[in-house]
């Protein structure tokens, strides 16, 4: 196949269709998401792929269709993992048939995540392979091999990206998509299937014994390799491995981890090779433990002794200043420089005409005084409009708000959530908070889409992820089913409707639900919706701002009036906010 | 020497640095170099500060460590600013004139430096500003500034202006090549 410039993401996705996958799931998370996308796009496809509710469900799904012989991928970011952490702890236990490959991506430096967690850890806790690829080529050929390694153990493998390796590009020559496809049977053994006490110690004995066979396979595959130069050694995991390869003199020994658990014996040995070894790996000291662990007489250096951070990212610059630290002389200089200081910050914010931003608006207007938990998505952006208080994890919102109620907290509590997210874990929230009495409002920003992670589809959206009609999902249902005492639906764009319905929540006691709807409008220029752009009339305009403070992209403020751009997608919001009606639909009067 | 010509593209959420890295990407195929990149995606990509790493010539890591840019590209002037540490001793920094205030500055009045100003903190650099806009109206839609940077910057690439328009053909929508391609040649013209 002809050479292309080929994303991370891309390069696993095909590595995927060579190694003949049969099933693919997921949940949108950054910087996973373009996998599962990839996949379900082909033009010809001939293996199952869906989103899937949450990563849990996802997980599941994909070790059911691992257990009837297929190979099966599941797909999410590292904190996805939290969430299907139940069915991965076990799923080491019971083991696979067709291989099955559990894709998590991590953030270093938290670039779109809420912490920066390693998922290294994860494949270490549940004692199953991990493999953890340096550069964006070695990340296809790693999948391919995680698919043999998974069948060959009968282990799920963790395969665990960073964002630079996901959102990375490179020259990729990709393989022959393959064609061997199998059709699932299961077959019934519920000694391996049927976790109950007497079969699981048992189980958990044979996991353990697959141990070391791993761990030394790990080495005869060349997924670990070390070369021996000298007395001093830097052992490198990860996409910091390429950072060190970059910069690496001639004289210097060089292991590579690409996997784990890491072969004690082989470490060792190569340890034991030399006087002093630099540990150079992003986030957790996981490497640098095992070495520590095995080595007797060589000075050890890595981030249990300051020579690097225990968090964000590493580039070339970190990396070179460690070696240096270390005595070890890199093969390039890098100058010290510093940022020009002080330049106005330009942080990510809601698009022109996002419907969040005018039930941000509604929100704060009713409940003046109110506490507002949050959720994530692209609304998490609406701490810029001060209606933001808590963001933790997926379906946090309305369990923060219910458990800052019954702590006696008796300021109003407004929770914001999406409507993705909603369904991911926010319905037991909402269960919960209706089952035990809590008095509050739940906004479920409503816009047809998973947004903030690439527009993907779920229930809510009305298709799937290959676009097959799916049957309509009733929000207002959900949460009359869960026994909320008022459930109202608003068009995100009317400010009247929505300051009606928050002043009638506010009225209220119980848990409220208000759905307000409009869809992205991302998503809504994408299917064709145009609306007419509005325009400011500067002889109205006084200069007062509101329209400004409300934060729309669009709208600029110069020489003591405002004006609006062409991003303007035309909600209509803000003339409903012009305390003067300076701002009409263009070629209004 | 890190053998690789490292070019960083910077920018707006949403002005095409994507679109621009794939162009570079596909010329280096084009003339069978190597090349690296790291993107910006996810939340930053609403309207936030972006970044587009590029490597030609590189064989390792994609990221460009602060000094050792050998090019800097902005599509927004305020962003050249930001990011002119990046750029190494001797390096060019080629820089749309205009610059999209954040929307948090007029939210909050915050003073945002003005053209003269950035200009001003930029002078110990090799600086070439571009009418992005004037030049991508000129060549028919206001949507190829990126495509006018690129062309303005071609000169300092060390890659083939033919491989660079054959990069263009293969990267942009069929139906908008030709105007691609006349804001390509109008950005070649543009430095002074
Ligand atoms: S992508 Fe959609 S949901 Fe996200 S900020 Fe833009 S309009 Fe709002
Ligand atoms: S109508 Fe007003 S608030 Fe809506 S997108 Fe246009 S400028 Fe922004």
């Amino acid at each position: 196949m002809a050479t292309r410039y080929m994303l991370g993401n891309e390069v696993i996705a095909h590595a995927c269709c060579e190694a003949n996958i049969d099933f693919a799931s997921g949940y949108p998370g950054t910087p996973s998401s373009e996998v599962i996308d990839i996949l379900r796009t082909q033009d010809v496809r001939d293996f199952y792929v869906e989103w899937s509710v949450n990563e849990k469900v996802a997980l599941e799904n994909a070790l059911a269709a691992a257990w009837t012989g297929v190979r099966s991928l599941a797909t999410m970011k590292h904190v996805g993992l939290n969430v299907a952490a139940d069915p991965l702890m076990t799923s080491a236990y019971t083991g696979v048939t067709g291989g099955l490959v559990i894709l998590s991506a991590d953030d270093p430096y938290a670039h779109s995540s809420q912490n920066e967690q390693d998922s290294r850890r994860y494949a270490l806790f549940a004692k199953i392979p991990c493999l953890d690829p340096a550069t964006v080529r070695e990340a296809g050929a790693m999948m391919v091999e995680a698919f043999s390694l998974s069948e060959e153990f009968g282990l799920p493998v963790l395969f665990r990206p960073t964002t630079r390796i996901c959102h990375s590009k490179s020259d990729v020559e990709p393989g022959e998509v393959g064609s061997d496809h199998r059709t699932g049977h299961f077959e019934r053994n519920p000694q391996q299937y049927v976790v109950i006490p007497a079969h699981t110690r048992v189980l958990h004995k044979k996991l353990n014994e697959k141990q070391a066979p791993v761990a030394r396979a790990l080495v005869e595959k060349g997924v670990n390799t070390a070369v021996v130069k000298g007395t001093t050694g830097i052992i490198a995991g990860g996409i910091a491995a390429s950072y060190v390869r970059e910069l690496l003199p001639e004289n210097v020994s060089f292991a590579k981890i690409g996997g784990y658990p890491i072969d004690p014996d082989w470490l060792a040995a190569f340890v034991g090779q030399h006087d002093k070894i630099l540990v150079v790996e992003e986030l957790s000291p996981v490497i640098e433990e095992a070495v520590r662990m095995v080595a007797a007489y060589t000075i050890i250096r890595g981030k249990m002794d300051g020579y690097l951070p225990h968090e964000g990212e590493l580039d070339p610059a970190s990396v070179a200043s460690a070696m240096k630290k270390a005595g070890i002389i890199p093969l390039r200089d890098f100058p010290q420089v510093t940022p020009v200081p002080d330049i106005p910050r330009r942080p990510p914010i809601l698009c022109a005409g996002c419907g969040h931003r005018s039930v941000f608006y509604a929100i704060k207007r009713v409940f003046k005084d109110g506490i507002f938990p949050s959720d994530i998505g692209c609304y998490t952006l609406g701490i810029q409009l001060g209606v933001v208080d808590t963001t933790i994890c997926m379906g946090a919102s309305i369990t923060v708000g219910s458990g800052i109620y019954r702590s006696g907290e008796e300021r109003d509590i407004v929770c914001t959530i999406g409507d993705s997210t909603f369904l991911h874990t926010g319905i037991q929230g909402l269960l919960n908070a209706v089952y035990n009495g809590a008095n509050m409002t739940v906004v479920i920003l409503d816009n047809r889409i998973t947004a903030m992670t690439g527009h993907q589809p779920n229930p809510n959206t009305g298709v799937t992820a290959t676009g097959v009609e799916s049957p309509p999902v009733s929000l207002e249902a959900i949460c009359r089913s869960c026994g909320a005492t008022y459930v109202e639906r608003v068009s995100s764009y009317d400010l009247t409707q929505c300051l009606e319905a928050m002043k009638a929540a506010k009225a209220r006691k119980g848990v409220k639900v208000i759905i307000a709807y409009q869809p992205c409008v991302i998503n809504a220029r994408r299917a064709g919706i145009r609306r007419k752009s509005f325009t400011v009339d500067p002889d109205v305009c006084t200069g007062c701002k509101t329209c400004v403070r409300f934060g729309c992209p669009a709208i600029e403020f110069h020489d003591d009036k405002a004006s609006i751009n062409e991003l303007c997608s035309g909600c209509s919001v803000c003339a409903q906010i012009c305390p003067t009606g300076a701002i009409r639909m263009e070629g209004k009067k | 020497m890190s053998g690789s010509y490292d070019v960083l593209i910077v920018g707006v959420g949403g002005q095409g640095t994507i679109l621009a890295s794939n162009i570079l990407g596909e010329a280096c195929l084009i003339e069978g170099k190597s090349v690296r990149g790291a993107e910006t995606h996810g939340m930053a990509q609403r309207g936030g500060s972006v970044e587009t790493h590029i490597r030609i010539d590189g064989k390792f890591g994609p990221l460009i460590s602060p000094g050792t840019a050998d090019l800097i590209v902005s599509f927004d002037l305020l962003e050249a600013l930001r990011y002119s540490h990046f750029l190494k001793e001797g390096g060019v920094i080629i820089t749309n004139i205009e610059t999209i205030i954040p929307t948090s500055a007029f939210q909050h009045d915050a003073d945002v430096p003005g053209q003269e100003d950035i200009l001003n903190l930029l002078s110990g650099r090799d600086v070439i500003t571009v009418d992005a806009a004037a030049l991508a109206l000129e060549a028919g839609t206001i949507l190829t500034q990126n495509v006018v940077m690129l062309g303005a910057a071609a000169p300092y690439l060390p890659l083939a202006v033919e491989s660079l328009k054959e990069a263009v053909r293969r990267s942009v929508p069929p139906k908008t090549v030709d105007t691609n391609l006349k804001a390509f040649d109008l950005g070649r013209g543009a430095p002074e």
